[in-house]
């Protein structure tokens, strides 16, 4: 992953409430076997359209979004995450996140920034015409107004962002620690290692005949 | 070790740490990891571009549910019948391919045991109280209703799941959700959530874990809680739990991959010690007397927009928060719907009778109480999708299926079906349809669809008389 320590640029001033997963890519992109290419799919329904936000040339490629409360819920998909860094945007700055949604952002370098409403509402009013910079270093967001608003962001994930770290070979080094508490629970939980599957039932078991 | 009460959330936390990070974070053991079709392709990928391998494969199970046609899979004589579309092919296919390559146990479309992800696990015993499960699926939280910790995840954390059989998370906080009084005459766990979340909005839940606690949910089934705990992310919680007890057990025994033995009877107890010890303290608290709930629907385009079927559709105006009038006006719009309409006047095209949310066999059970004897409406088409192989093997044992077919609706092969538009089963643009599901997000069950949640029940009602209806109108106590 990329490292990420400033997003500096245009914002699409949208203020959208329960923006859901459906919302930021339909399902029938979900058909895919690869990470690439979903931003033709990002907010089709609300790009349908005229006149919508997303195709307006005042914000085309803008790298940030503004969004109203709870922005991501519903579906796990990650791939909203993966079609809203197809389309460019690196920062998304909102009231609230759904949990999964913005877990999965991190994961793909995109900074889900979290400001109280009014901020929003000032962002929204700012981003019709003016720049907006998210900065990790400070952990603020700013505007050429001299607006500072400052944000709180989880230490693990702002190092994951800032160092561009890969988890899986963070956790994969801790394999000692794994393996003795696997030992653990084979001794204290030992029905935790579990039965297999009724193979009548399956068609097909792995390594099992 | 410390005497201070826990949650049941807290005891299951504990019991899986395996390291604490300095900032908090916690690494957290994963015992149960539930793999589909449409969100593990990448995660696959990614271990292969990576030289990695599954380090659990015994402690995963992959069945394939999202893209599968709910019509026949064999023909009269067994033969596999091909799938039209080649995307969903292709990832099927890849499903199959990368189970295989990596060891892991996988549920065929045509076995026995197949079906929605949600239900396989818990009918399987794969699902244990006390345990972590996750899966690629919002509605992993189904799992919460045995007593597990269960929650969604996205690809990336898949693909870490699988390379390590953990996860970094920091911990929730907790919220109760208590459930009093008495549930009147055709009110099911469905109406229970829907009140739910009504009362605690979309985003209530948002950065906690829930418990469901009171007498209601005591007294509930094990289908009628994972109904409930199904939908807890529709309320912004990623887990929502029901503390295992006597019903749990008495589900679990005997099931295929639940322990046996001398397993079983240490699995127990230990599973007897996990409930919130009394005077443990929740972060917030929700109460509900369920004793006035009528049967519930949506009426809008997210699911914390809910009504009693005796109600209107709701004005816009009346709503105090700006936000939530703009986004009602926008509902109403998709929805096609008028301000002050009693929703028994709404005509509907569709029923949906299925999906992870209301697709057991409590479920058939009650839609079939109110389809017996009678038949579909006129122009109304409906389907009813078995959550599993098992299901619907149950199902038919009972003659269910030929009350259905007999009242007109289609008996499908189980499936996540219409429920999320991936695979042929949709709804129209502008039609509208009455669903067992879990969204009425916009789009949902196809472009332009327009979505009233409701139980099983009520989908039948609905069903046989062409609009939304009160199902106590047409069953008796």
């Amino acid at each position: 992953m990329q490292p990420v320590t400033q997003v500096s640029g245009t914002a699409y001033p949208w203020g959208q409430k329960n923006v859901d997963t459906d919302v930021i890519i339909p399902a029938h992109w979900l058909k895919t076997v690869t990470r690439e290419g979903l931003g033709k799919g990002a907010f089709e329904t609300v790009r349908a359209k005229p006149g919508n936000i997303f195709d307006d040339p005042r914000y085309h490629g803008a790298p940030i979004l503004i969004a109203g409360d709870n922005f991501g819920c519903g579906s796990s998909r990650e791939h909203a995450a993966w079609a809203l860094a197809d389309l460019g945007i690196t920062a998304v700055v909102a009231p609230s996140f759904s949990d999964i949604f913005s877990g999965n952002a991190f994961k793909n370098g995109i900074v889900a920034v979290v400001l109280p409403q009014a901020a929003i509402d000032r962002l929204l009013e700012v981003a019709q015409d003016q720049p907006v910079t998210i900065d990790l270093e400070t952990m603020t967001v700013t505007t050429p107004y001299q607006d500072r608003f400052s944000f709180e962001l989880d230490a693990f994930r702002r190092q994951c962002l800032m160092e561009g770290l890969d988890e899986i070979g963070l956790t994969l080094a801790r394999d000692t620690a794994i393996s003795k508490y696997e030992a653990g629970v084979s001794e204290h939980r030992p029905w935790m290692s579990g039965e297999r599957a009724d193979a009548s039932t399956l068609v097909e078991s792995a390594g099992r005949t | 070790m410390s005497s201070q009460p826990l949650t049941l959330y807290e005891k299951i936390w504990a019991d899986h740490v395996v390291e604490r990070r300095d900032d908090g974070t916690c690494l957290i053991y994963i015992d149960r990891h539930l793999v589909h079709e449409v969100t593990s392709p990448q995660a696959f990928a990614g271990l292969r571009a990576n030289g990695r391998s599954v380090r659990r494969p015994d402690l995963t199970l992959a069945v394939p549910d999202h893209n599968l046609p709910t019509t026949p899979r064999r023909d009269a004589s067994g033969a596999r019948l091909p799938i039209a579309d080649p995307e969903s092919v292709q990832q099927l296919d890849a499903l199959k391919r990368n189970t295989r390559e990596f060891g892991i146990d996988y549920i065929d479309a045509i076995a026995a045991a197949q079906g929605i992800v949600h239900v396989v696990g818990p009918e399987q015993g794969f699902t244990l109280p006390g345990t972590t499960l996750v899966c690629g699926d919002s509605h992993t939280s189904a799992h919460g209703a045995l007593g597990a910790l269960a929650f969604g995840i996205g690809t990336s954390e898949v693909e870490h799941v699988l390379a390590t059989q953990t996860l970094l998370l920091s911990q929730s906080k907790t919220m109760e959700i208590r459930v009093d009084g008495t549930l009147g005459f055709g009110i099911t766990p469905k109406d229970v959530i829907l009140a739910i979340i009504g009362k605690i909005g979309a985003a209530g839940g948002t950065g906690h874990v829930l418990e469901y606690t009171g007498s209601i949910i005591r007294e509930m089934s094990i289908e009628g809680r994972l109904t409930v705990a199904n939908m807890s992310i529709e309320g912004g919680a990623r887990a929502g739990l029901v503390a295992p007890d006597d019903t749990t057990f008495a589900y679990l025994k005997g099931k295929p991959m639940a322990p046996k033995g001398d397993d079983w009877d240490r699995a127990v107890a230990y599973w007897r010690t996990l409930p919130t010890d009394p005077g443990a303290r929740y972060d917030r608290t929700v109460t509900l007397d369920a004793t006035n709930i009528a049967p519930l629907l949506t009426w809008g385009t997210s699911p914390e927009d809910v009504v009693a079927i005796t109600g209107t559709v709701p004005d816009p105006d009346s709503f105090a928060d700006p936000a939530k009038r703009d986004a009602a006006r926008k509902s109403l719009e998709y929805m096609g719907l008028t301000a002050g309409t009693a929703m028994q006047d709404v005509g509907i095209d569709y029923v949906f009778i299925g999906s992870c949310t209301n697709s057991r066999i409590e479920d058939l059970r009650a839609a079939a109480q109110v389809a017996k004897g009678r038949h579909v409406a006129d122009g109304v088409h409906a389907l009813v999708v078995p959550g599993s192989g098992l299901v619907k093997r149950q199902a038919e044992a009972e003659g269910l299926d030929r009350i259905f077919v007999s009242a007109g609706f289609e008996w499908r092969e189980p499936g996540c079906s219409m429920c999320l538009a991936m695979n042929p089963d949709k709804v129209p643009p502008g039609l509208r349809c009455a669903s067992t599901s879990n969204r009425n997000f916009v789009g949902r069950q196809g472009p332009g669809a327009r979505t009233h949640l409701v139980s099983p029940a009520m989908a039948a009602a609905a069903a046989v008389t062409g609009r939304l209806s009160d199902v106590r109108d047409l069953v008796t106590a």
